[in-house]
């Protein structure tokens, strides 16, 4: 019995630690944000990078789930004659909710681990001991950097997502439905609202401050040589998957606060 | 007249523990300038660790490092890169960036330095004289991923001449590499000395480097400077944990 109280300790005692030096990390970026010199040829690229090879993926999976979404809820609706509120119910679920999170975790396995993967890698190979002694501040160069595009980058991919997964519905509707382009958009505009766009937009910016400050996290302290590479990037993927459902309920709460849902 | 030989780095009772793993206990050394000093120890002895705080890239727990009359513990950030545009460090991996290609390798510390360069509009005449030091002009435009162990070194070795530094810190500059392209590094590194007047620390375990190239020797063990003399004197030791590393 002993033995089980300890480990569990133990795990809540490093959870906490965890906690804390991401706290501390997150707090350094602030600190270094506003320092010259600003690597702004540096932060161009890793926003090419992130938001150019992500944009496939995103848009495919956006498509698909816009697609799987009208098949599926179609039927339900016809029941109860009301497929004409298709558009409005697509448009919102899409842009409030299912749009964000699953771009967002879309995102968390193509970016963080990504990030996780390359920093752990540069870390174990000295480059970044390197930077230092080539008097490049390192966390600047490459956290800073990279944190700042996940964070610009995931709410442009979020709403090219968004458009891509309403498009999809509006093609399931056009064949069975017949319905039309000008029709179908004209209701998904009509049915959203300032309380559905603005907390949606507010939350992908935190989704995006996410990925990149636990991407950059867990591959900036990566430590054990080679083995500690593949956990950085596995351990990135999971800490931001957890940590971007906690953002999701909080906006969400915050978001009943200001605009009643 | 005696010419007398100032050091340029001095190290006094450095120590640095991992945990209760005490990798330097007091450990003593001076640099000279011009010399090139060869540091020996077992593996975990800790060289790479007293080279990384000689360079502030790990903190000491206790003790000084004077580099060129500067205690480091003492400067804020921006002194130490000042210091650190003076210490040249070769990493034993040689920790070239891997998305750079070698121009760009050799210009990122360039373009970083700019109080003692200034902003350098054309890098390439830097670039390409650094390249030429070390034979590899035509690797300019390759990629880290194209070179083999031996070409990494070279670039390695560029790119911490091209800031020009008084003292190079030399991380097991030949481990990993074949006796052949091991002899081409050590030669290099010779040739270095002699055309920039540096003044050199070399981690190694390499008794063939340490034969050729040392111009004084310490022996690293338990954490101190154990035994201090020429290649000779600790080679013709007879102590027992000296003549250890000449078996």
């Amino acid at each position: 019995m002993k033995k089980y109280y300890t480990t569990l300790t133990d795990a809540v005692q490093n959870f906490l630690i965890e906690v804390g030096d991401i706290s501390y990390f997150a707090g350094r970026f602030f600190k270094e944000v506003v320092k010259r010199p600003f690597e702004f040829n540096e932060f161009l690229r890793q926003c090419y990078n992130m938001g150019n090879r992500s944009l496939l993926l995103v848009g495919v999976t956006g498509f698909i789930i816009g697609l799987v979404f009208t098949l599926q809820s179609r039927p339900t609706l016809m029941e109860f004659g009301a497929v004409s509120w298709m558009p409005s119910m697509v448009s919102i679920s899409i842009i409030r909710e299912i749009g964000p999170i699953i771009t967002a975790l879309i995102c968390a396995g193509r970016i963080g681990s990504g990030i996780g993967a390359e920093l752990g890698s540069m870390r174990v190979t000295e480059q970044i001991d390197a930077m230092e002694v080539s008097g490049t501040n390192p966390y600047k160069y490459l956290v800073v950097t990279r944190i700042l595009a996940t964070t610009f980058m995931l709410p442009i991919l979020i709403i090219v997502g968004d458009a891509i997964a309403i498009y999809g519905s509006f093609l399931v509707e056009n064949l069975k439905g017949n319905v039309s382009f000008l029709l179908y958009f004209n209701q998904v505009f009509d049915a959203l609202e300032f309380s559905d766009l603005i907390p949606a937009t507010i939350k992908s910016f935190f989704f995006g401050f996410a990925i990149g400050l636990v991407g950059c996290y867990k591959g900036y302290n990566c430590k054990k040589g080679t083995a500690g590479v593949g956990l950085a990037a596995n351990s990135a993927v999971v800490y931001t998957s957890m940590l971007l459902f906690v953002i999701d309920f909080i906006a969400v709460f915050v978001t009943d606060i200001f605009y009643d849902l | 007249m005696i010419y007398k030989m100032e050091p340029i780095v001095v190290i006094k009772d450095l120590r640095k523990s991992f945990g209760t793993n005490h990798v330097l206990d007091g450990f003593n050394m001076e640099l000279l300038e011009g010399e090139n000093l060869v540091v020996m120890g077992k593996s975990g002895s800790g060289k790479s660790v007293m080279i990384k705080c000689l360079i502030g890239l790990e903190q000491p727990d206790s003790g000084t490092i004077e580099v060129m009359g500067k205690d480091i513990s003492k400067l804020n950030d921006d002194e130490l890169d000042e210091i650190r545009t003076e210490v040249g460090f070769l990493f034993q991996g040689s920790a070239l960036y891997d998305s750079m290609s070698v121009r760009e390798n050799l210009e990122f510390p360039l373009r970083r330095h700019t109080k003692k360069f200034g902003v350098i509009e054309d890098t390439t005449p830097l670039v390409m004289e650094a390249l030429k030091s070390v034979g590899l002009e035509h690797a300019v435009d390759l990629m880290p991923n194209e070179l083999s162990g031996g070409m990494k070194r070279r670039i390695a070795l560029a790119r911490t001449l091209i800031l020009k530094p008084k003292i190079i810190l030399y991380d097991e500059p030949t481990t990993g590499l074949d006796p052949i392209t091991s002899k081409e590094i050590i030669l290099l590194m010779q040739n270095v000395q002699k055309k920039y007047k540096t003044s050199s620390i070399i981690i190694t375990h390499d008794v063939d480097c340490a034969r050729v190239i040392a111009n004084r020797m310490i022996l690293l063990v338990d954490g101190i400077n154990y035994a201090e003399g020429s290649f000779e004197d600790l080679s013709n030791s007879e102590d027992v944990k000296v003549k250890a590393f000449f078996k």
